[in-house]
């Protein structure tokens, strides 16, 4: 095995910061949950608010990421993986949907899904565009930076 | 809640990397099989009417946390990015299909 096996193996400090980074995000959608809470036949706004703006930070994320060379590389796993992974979800999300079915609100539930597919793309669109504004003005990277954005960022 | 929520974050850590490194998978299908099993398992628990203590750990916690949203809206943008937009588009119409009908599958067998 050796080294093959070494290469593959998940560093026990990458699951470390995966998992600490999955419970601020977890706690920080339970307190959303609290704020906005809603009953089975309403609209989900907490679940659509945690998606769209995870999403929006996942953009700033990897246009930080890419002029960040230096950056810490427990850094991704932690904000990508951890915070922004617990932060947004798909369970509650297909449950809500579920919920508003059985409820017997179909319009409700197709114009939830709608937009939190369509806020989510548009959010993470906004979100690399504007952090690769801030940022390549401030590293002095020219344009070509936004090519390597999105690739395998989580 | 935050202890499910720690777990579920570091279940999806090792499912991407066990897909990626046994199967050669992409983002986008861990994130597809995280998602379809967590939506399963949240609609089994509310099919069930699982509430207080089990719902916060293995429901709010757990599954909330092992799927998620965030790597979807990317890999998405991505491929529309990259100008493949038959593949962002295969990828939100399965997410949705395999998902919704995972949480509704859950859903329907308990409740």
């Amino acid at each position: 095995m050796g080294t093959a096996a070494s290469a593959t193996r998940v560093r026990g400090g990458v699951l470390a910061a995966v998992a600490l980074g999955g419970v601020v995000g977890s706690l920080g959608r339970y307190a959303a949950g609290l704020a906005l809470p809603h009953a089975a036949a309403e609209f989900p706004w907490a679940t659509l608010l945690v998606n769209v703006t995870g999403s929006l930070a996942m953009g700033l994320l990897v246009a930080w990421l890419v002029v960040s060379p230096g950056a810490h590389p427990l850094a991704r796993p932690f904000l990508g993986v951890g915070v922004l992974g617990g932060w947004t979800t798909y369970s509650a999300f297909a449950v809500d949907v579920v919920h508003l079915v059985d409820a017997g609100r179909g319009g409700v539930a197709f114009a939830y899904v709608a937009a939190t597919f369509v806020l989510g793309v548009l959010a993470v669109a906004g979100g690399v565009a504007t952090g690769s504004r801030v940022w390549r003005d401030e590293s002095g990277l020219d344009e070509s930076g936004q090519e390597a954005v999105g690739r395998d960022a989580s | 809640m935050a202890l499910g929520g720690g777990a579920g974050a570091a279940a999806r850590h090792l499912t991407n990397h066990w897909l990626r490194t046994r199967f050669g998978s992409t983002s986008s299908g861990g994130t597809l099989l995280v998602n379809v099993l967590g939506s399963v398992l949240l609609g089994l628990l509310a099919g069930a009417a699982v509430d207080g203590m089990w719902l916060a750990l293995i429901g709010i916690g757990f599954c909330g946390a092992f799927t998620t949203f965030s790597t979807l809206a990317l890999d998405l943008w991505s491929a529309i990015q990259e100008g493949r937009h038959r593949h962002a588009l295969a990828n939100a119409l399965v997410s949705l299909t395999l998902g919704l009908g995972a949480a509704y599958l859950g859903f329907w067998l308990t409740g």
